[in-house]
């Protein structure tokens, strides 16, 4: 689960990580008292769950009052396209207002799980205010890297070794050292995936700052953070994926225009694949699992026609636990509920394939039965088109 | 005919009695798995449609000496349930619950990766060695026995893969679903090196996904030390950068994990990659002498 940077800077506050002040607003009159009350000069941010928004336009600098609120006027309801929104853009609907900060330098810092030695690791560069991924491709050795056990968490030695690494000064030391591992320890406590801050600047006071966070969180911990799941912000996630969580199925939308449902999320993406192969485009990603009900299959079926790019759907299920006749029966209820006009290919096999054919060759609907994955390929592509 | 499992395997559930557990046990000993003993804690001393369940994994071995336990734990308590079994000594765990928090699996794999435990999974459909033992959630119906060890990260297109197979007159030593989160017990890596080392198994199926770079590592290994004819397919060809797809570990972050480094580092390897998940079956079929029908 994503959340937003407000929201991570008020989280790890509490965990001792030096952030700037700051107050998030969704009317553009509250920015200008918000400013003054930082002394006048202010950042205008705009909050939405995508990078890059400073140089889509979504982050200002307010000399005055007057212009954070004129500022805030023009970031709140503008669509915003970074390039991780894609060319659709992305509503803002709240922006940060925070105080300015003497920067002197920028860096980088940040947490993930790795994967080969099942620990998490700090991640630590100089080139802050720089994507990551763009500092791993251009040059590796400028990450400083220091893995961690979660229990133990990281140990002072290890923040003074990458703060020297990045060439801090000996006055800067300390605030470094608190910092790192205070974000060490939150993305323990919280259940993080990811966290972030990029930039942390230097002051020109020696003082070390977060002027940004991320901060994504790991969805199977969630249980055990009630408070956590109170941050999820509905309107930033696409309408149809998250109609698909409260069934239980796992949707990803995407450019194409022949639909797919399948059980389980390798086949799934390989039959997205083979429709590419095959000369067409999927429309989405969704794997209805492995133990899908009857009615959970309808709800997919209705999920997947809502969206109004599809020409053709592909129904790949291999029946282990989620059984054909259960399919055919969640398939026939749901193209007769939806009256469906679209072209419907179905390949299935596996645990009771004979008795799912003859559920959908009994049901009068039109519905092309497929053998094996590429033959179910074609037709649905040739349909599409 | 097999690495890990085989008929002599003894078989311990954790979770016996919650409702995939029982349904799964059931399958297994179907299909011809000794099923020894069940563990759910506070129902020890009573049994579970002819299994002795026991309060506790120690307990469970003791008294019936199994030597494999699956684990169908909900993921909240299934991390704990992998230590338990570690601290039994089984020398092997499969752990086929989806959806325990990375963090519960981080610690638990320090002490894994210190044991003589060999884990199988978690978030994976389990292994079957075809015609002698089944440990797992895959469809037994659609396995042959034979000498194609398959490997994957995914459950369904481990058994698309069976399937073509097995259509094709092509048995299986063993077939292994590594699993599909981040934090794994048996890579990719780890379960061709058995494979290159089994004297009955003849070719390998190496099956990936975006995410990771458990497919680099093993094509890395197969360059330099397996002579067996592998052939590979990457699921998620098509898949958007930055999102995760299903699987826990299915995301390309950063650029990095995408199917065509992977596609790429495995050709490079001498494995045989398909670019179509339909073509897994043919692409062995050269490589390979079908099964004798007498063979089971």
């Amino acid at each position: 689960m994503k959340i937003h940077e407000y929201q991570a800077k008020e989280l790890l506050r509490g965990f001792g990580v030096a952030v700037p002040r700051g107050r998030v607003i969704t009317d553009p009159a509250e920015a200008a008292a918000v400013a003054r009350e930082f002394g006048g000069r202010a950042v205008v941010k705009a909050q939405i769950h995508a990078g890059g928004r400073g140089q889509g336009g979504g982050v200002k600098l307010a000399k005055t009052p007057e212009e954070a609120a004129q500022l805030a006027g023009q970031i709140l309801g503008m669509t915003l396209v970074t390039h991780q929104t894609g060319p659709e853009g992305r509503l803002v609907r709240k922006v940060l207002i925070e105080e300015t900060a003497n920067i002197a330098r920028e860096l980088y810092l940040g947490i993930v799980l790795d994967r080969g030695v099942g620990k998490p690791v700090f991640m630590a560069s100089a080139a802050g205010g720089m994507e990551i991924e763009e500092v791993a491709a251009k040059d590796p050795t400028a990450i400083l890297k220091a893995a961690f056990d979660a229990d133990a968490g990281l140990h002072p030695y290890q923040a003074r070794q990458l703060a020297f690494g990045l060439g801090l000064p000996a006055a800067a030391l300390n605030s470094a050292v608190k910092i790192m591992t205070a974000l060490a320890r939150a993305w323990v406590a919280l259940d993080c995936t990811l966290a972030e801050i990029n930039p942390l600047i230097l002051t020109a006071e020696n003082q070390v700052m977060a002027l940004d966070a991320k901060i994504n969180l790991d969805d199977n911990a969630l249980y055990r953070h009630p408070q956590l799941k109170e941050l999820r912000d509905l309107n930033e996630e696409a309408a149809l994926e998250v109609e698909a969580s409260q069934y239980g199925l796992n949707y990803i939308k995407l450019d194409g225009n022949v639909a797919c449902m399948v059980n389980g999320a390798g086949l799934a993406m390989a039959t997205m694949d083979i429709i590419q192969y095959a000369g067409g485009a999927p429309a989405n990603f969704l794997d209805v699992g492995g133990g899908a009900s009857s009615e959970q299959v309808r709800h997919a079926f209705e999920i997947l026609l809502k969206d109004p790019s599809v020409k053709a759907v592909l129904i790949n299920i291999f029946g282990g636990i989620l059984r054909c006749d259960t399919l055919a029966t969640g398939v026939v209820e749901a193209a007769r509920a939806v009256q469906l006009k679209l072209p419907l290919v179905i390949r299935m096999e596996g645990t009771n394939v004979a008795k799912g054919r003859e559920i959908l060759a009994a049901s009068g609907l039109k519905i092309t039965v497929a053998e094996g994955m590429k033959d179910a390929a074609e037709k649905v592509v040739a349909a599409a088109r | 005919m097999s690495i890990l499992v085989d008929r002599h395997t003894r078989l311990l559930v954790q979770g016996i009695t919650g409702r995939e557990g029982s349904f799964h046990a059931r399958m297994c000993r179907e299909y011809g798995t000794q099923v020894v003993a069940g563990v759910t804690p506070g129902k020890g001393g009573s049994e579970h449609e002819g299994t002795p369940v026991f309060d506790t994994v120690r307990q469970a071995v003791e008294k019936t000496g199994a030597n494999v336990s699956v684990i169908f734990v909900p993921p909240p308590f299934a991390a704990d349930a992998i230590l338990e079994a570690v601290d039994a000594e089984l020398p092997l765990v499969v752990c086929i619950t989806e959806g325990i928090p990375a963090l519960d699996m981080a610690r638990a794999w320090q002490v894994v990766r210190a044991s003589r435990t060999r884990l199988i999974g978690p978030n994976c459909p389990g292994i079957i060695t075809p015609g002698q033992c089944k440990i797992g959630i895959m469809p037994g119906s659609i396995h042959l026995p034979g000498r194609v060890g398959i490997v994957s990260r995914s459950g369904t297109l481990t058994y698309e893969a069976v399937h073509q197979l097995t259509q094709l007159g092509i048995g299986q030593s063993t077939a292994i679903g590594i699993g599909g989160d981040p934090i794994i017990g048996t890579t990719h890596r780890d379960a061709i090196e058995m494979f290159a080392k089994d004297p009955d198994t003849d070719a390998i199926v190496m099956i990936g996904e975006i995410g990771g770079s458990g497919e680099e590592e093993a094509a890395a290994y197969i360059k330099q030390h397996v002579r067996k004819p592998v052939v590979g397919f990457i699921a998620g060809q098509t898949a958007p950068p930055g999102r995760r797809m299903g699987h826990a570990g299915a995301i390309i972050s950063g650029g990095k994990g995408t199917a065509a480094e992977k596609m790429a580092a495995m050709r490079a390897a001498g494995i045989h990659v398909c670019q179509s998940p339909a073509e897994i079956g043919a692409t062995m079929a050269p490589l390979v002498q079908k099964t004798p029908q007498h063979a089971h």
